[in-house]
């Protein structure tokens, strides 16, 4: 018996390999090195990342469906595992220092970081039901920790609980509808799905039950509106670092696998999935924009608005056409520059004994430090999508894919919505700005890994803003194989 | 003889199901669980599935009842004991909406309307290869890469259990 | 299903019955003459200290959790033990990169003290 594999395959997933590599060594060192010393360990990490990069532009032009179609390595695959990198990398950054000021410095935290990586790459570049299940899993048990890392802590507890309980709900939902697919099509091979429902009879009560149940699995992961429940408590509790990445991560990786599944497994259905992500949409984006606006807590309130930011993203999905999957690349792109960035201005105002993740907690931030209140009136204009900040030119792409495809009225909706947005991101800016400092607060905690993350968010938010070409290209190329 | 078995171990899954719900004590209760467990084994093998039902003794009425019964155990559940079960509108909403769920069961699986795809392995070929073979054999070449993966996630699982669960880290 | 099972559900049964049998005969045949020694709960005759339902440390979760963890590394060897001459060379790297994998989750177990009493 021959191996079950070629050279080429392991080419195809040596990012992943060296990913894991990494993540495996970072706990090694977490024992091996002395307790105050586990700075190094975040380091080594970004030095992981580093390499693993490399060998994705290594292993870029590779083209292969690996492992029996387990794996599928493709340009659209390419601009996720690179989009997760990036995460992987920001978060490591904002983690640094704030993991000391938090008490919590420990090894296994950049580890599981790591790994809930490996689990989001393999999701992206999943070709089977299989592979793309343990890759979730592999990321949410990661993240399950992650969120419950400040272990004195009730709240962190909490979130961990909370996001742990509705985790594998929503994994058992998932696996029903999996099972159904499954079971009517006689493989769990993505393409080889779509070719055998492609001969079947399409009104079948069970497929639609599959259809449902996958996108209600899949609408946990993302945080779409009636399955959004657990998710502003879980984000409040979690430490603020993970939050950050609990809001990006699962959801680029979870829209990953969905436009995965309902493009390449059941696009046959694509006139019933459509009008449900239509329904998604708009009550995602409303119940997450009007809700946000009550909030005094500024974690809360990103919980919220990153709710509503999973309803502009399903626009380009109802939309369908290659514009509107291309604008959902583009919009994630920037959605985790901006959001990420705004976590790390959270975690900048958060100092020993003081968790600041209170909106009045930035009053009078302008005359105490300009430029961190500038930057932060940057990522709330760009989250609210106004230019010249990439959140408006991801809003623009996906509002306009929506009208070419003859969603006018959905568009005017996410417009209307963006207005609500305005009022309390704006309501941030001006306790900022306008606000006199009611108690002086002690010294922002600084320092250089969080200055290089927020360097980086707010240079990509505005290239990506001002000159948005080669971005929208690289998300238009991506689409190749998956349309 | 197949269908009596089959009717006999479906009556003691369901009954034991029911039992470890409306059981006081929750010893009990998992107790009953086990019997499920078991009982559903039985349900595997008589669909030619002797590896999953292996499986199902071995990890589930094995290793995860000894989890159940720790987390009893670490619980202080006198007082729950003691405490009467809430009726009232709880009860028929749950009831209203099982009854909802079993509906649309019904019409999604009764009448015939679910017909699969027969997939490569036949219940012939399986035996004649044997159960175990086969899912080796799929396990350790097609399925190689989410196998690998299966020990990612089983070491995020130790680090999980140790950071959360440890008292004192270091 | 396989007629080789037969025995095991023979066994079972049997065992019911004789479980049943005997609890019922005792209770059918036996004479009851209660006394407040005969209805303590017996504890190698030393008299019973406290209650039963005494709760657990926190530490039997930990290793119970480790427990699972290796109990389902186990269940994966048994379909490669299975079939592994027929995979050769190859089949016995995958499971070693399965199982070393696995052993740095026990190294790092061992070195933070997970398998210690404290």
């Amino acid at each position: 018996m021959s191996p079950p594999f070629t050279i080429n395959d392991l080419w195809a997933i040596s990012p992943e390999m060296v990913l894991t590599t990494a993540a495996i060594i970072l706990l090694i060192l977490d024992f091996l090195l002395p307790p105050g010393r586990r700075a190094v360990v975040g380091y080594t990490g970004l030095l992981g990342i580093g390499a693993t990069f490399a060998a994705l532009g290594a292993s870029a032009g590779v083209r292969a469906e690996a492992f029996s179609g387990m794996y599928l390595s493709d340009p659209f695959t390419l601009f996720f595992k690179t989009i997760f990198l990036l995460i992987a990398a920001l978060i490591i950054l904002i983690s640094l220092n704030y993991l000391s000021v938090e008490g919590v410095d420990q090894g296994e935290y950049y580890a599981l970081v790591l790994f809930a990586t490996v689990g989001m790459m393999i999701m992206a570049a999943s070709g089977d039901l299989l592979s793309l299940y343990i890759g979730l899993e592999t990321m949410s048990l990661s993240i399950y920790v992650l969120a419950g890392f400040l272990r004195k802590d009730r709240r962190s507890n909490e979130a961990a609980l909370k996001y742990l309980l509705m985790g594998a709900f929503s994994s058992g939902i998932l696996l029903y509808g999996m099972t159904l697919l499954y079971g009517l099509s006689g493989s769990t091979n993505l393409k080889a799905i779509s070719r055998t429902l492609a001969a079947q009879d399409l009104h079948n009560p069970a497929l639609t039950l599959a259809m449902i149940l996958l996108a209600a699995g899949f609408g946990f992961k993302i945080a779409t509106v009636p399955f959004h429940m657990y998710l502003p408590d879980a984000y409040e509790g979690a430490p603020t670092s993970v939050t950050a990445f609990m809001s990006v991560g699962p959801k680029a990786a979870g829209f990953a696998v969905l436009l995965r599944v309902f493009l390449l497994a059941i696009p046959s259905l694509q006139g019933s999935w459509v009008q449900l992500f239509y329904v998604l949409s708009v009550l995602t984006m409303t119940v997450g924009n009007v809700v946000a606006i009550a909030q005094k807590n500024i974690k809360r309130m990103l919980a919220y608005s990153s709710i509503a930011h999973v309803g502009y993203l399903l626009i380009g999905l109802v939309a369908g056409s290659p514009l509107g999957i291309s604008a959902i690349l583009l919009y994630l792109l920037v959605y985790i520059l901006m959001n990420v960035g705004a976590f790390a201005m959270v975690i900048l105002l958060c100092r020993q004994g003081l968790r600041g993740d209170q909106i009045e907690d930035f009053s009078g931030l302008a005359q105490k430090s300009p430029l961190a209140a500038a930057t932060m009136l940057i990522f709330l204009l760009s989250l609210a999508g106004i230019p010249p900040t990439g959140g408006f030119v991801a809003k623009f792409y996906v509002f306009g894919a929506a009208i070419k495809a003859g969603y006018v009225l959905l568009a005017v909706i996410a417009v209307v919505n963006t207005a609500i947005s305005l009022f309390y991101y704006m309501r941030v800016a001006m306790v900022m700005y306008m606000r006199e400092e009611p108690s002086p607060i002690t010294a922002l905690s600084p320092s250089r890994p969080l200055h290089w993350a927020l360097a980086i968010a707010i240079l990509g938010i505005l290239i990506i803003g001002v000159y948005p070409g080669p971005f929208l290209g690289w998300a238009w190329v991506s689409l190749t194989g998956l349309l | 003889m197949e269908l009596g078995l089959f009717i006999v171990l479906a009556l003691v899954a369901m009954a034991s199901a029911i039992a470890v719900i409306i059981q006081r004590n929750p010893v009990y209760s998992a107790l009953y669980l086990i019997l499920t467990f078991l009982s559903l084994a039985g349900l595997y093998l008589q669909l030619q599935a002797q590896f999953i039902a292996a499986i199902q003794v071995i990890v589930y009425a094995g290793a995860i009842m000894v989890l159940f019964l720790f987390v009893i155990m670490l619980l202080d559940l006198r007082k729950e004991e003691q405490r009467a079960v809430k009726g009232g509108y709880q009860l028929l909403i749950g009831l209203l909406l099982a009854a909802i769920l079993l509906g649309e069961l019904g019409l999604v699986f009764g009448g015939g309307v679910l017909k699969g795809v027969p997939g490569e392995f036949s219940p012939e070929k399986v035996s004649a290869l044997g159960n175990t073979q086969v899912v080796g054999r799929l396990l350790f070449t097609d399925f190689l890469l989410p196998f690998e993966l299966t020990s990612v996630i089983l070491l995020v699982a130790i680090v999980g259990a140790i950071v959360l669960a440890k008292r004192r880290l270091d | 299903m396989p007629i080789e099972y037969l025995p095991i559900l023979a066994l079972i049964v049997l065992a019911v019955l004789f479980a049943l049998g005997t609890l019922l005969m005792s209770s059918i045949f036996g004479p009851k003459r209660p006394t407040p020694e005969k209805l303590s709960p017996y504890e190698c005759g030393i008299t019973p200290v406290g209650t039963a339902r005494e709760r657990f440390s926190v530490k039997f979760y930990l290793i119970a959790m480790l427990f699972i963890v290796f109990d389902i590394e186990i269940v994966f060897l048994y379909p490669w033990a299975v079939v592994f001459r027929q995979l050769r060379l190859f089949g016995l790297i995958e499971m070693a990169i399965f199982i070393l994998i696995l052993c740095i989750g026990l190294c790092y177990a061992w070195k933070k003290g997970g398998l210690e009493w404290e």
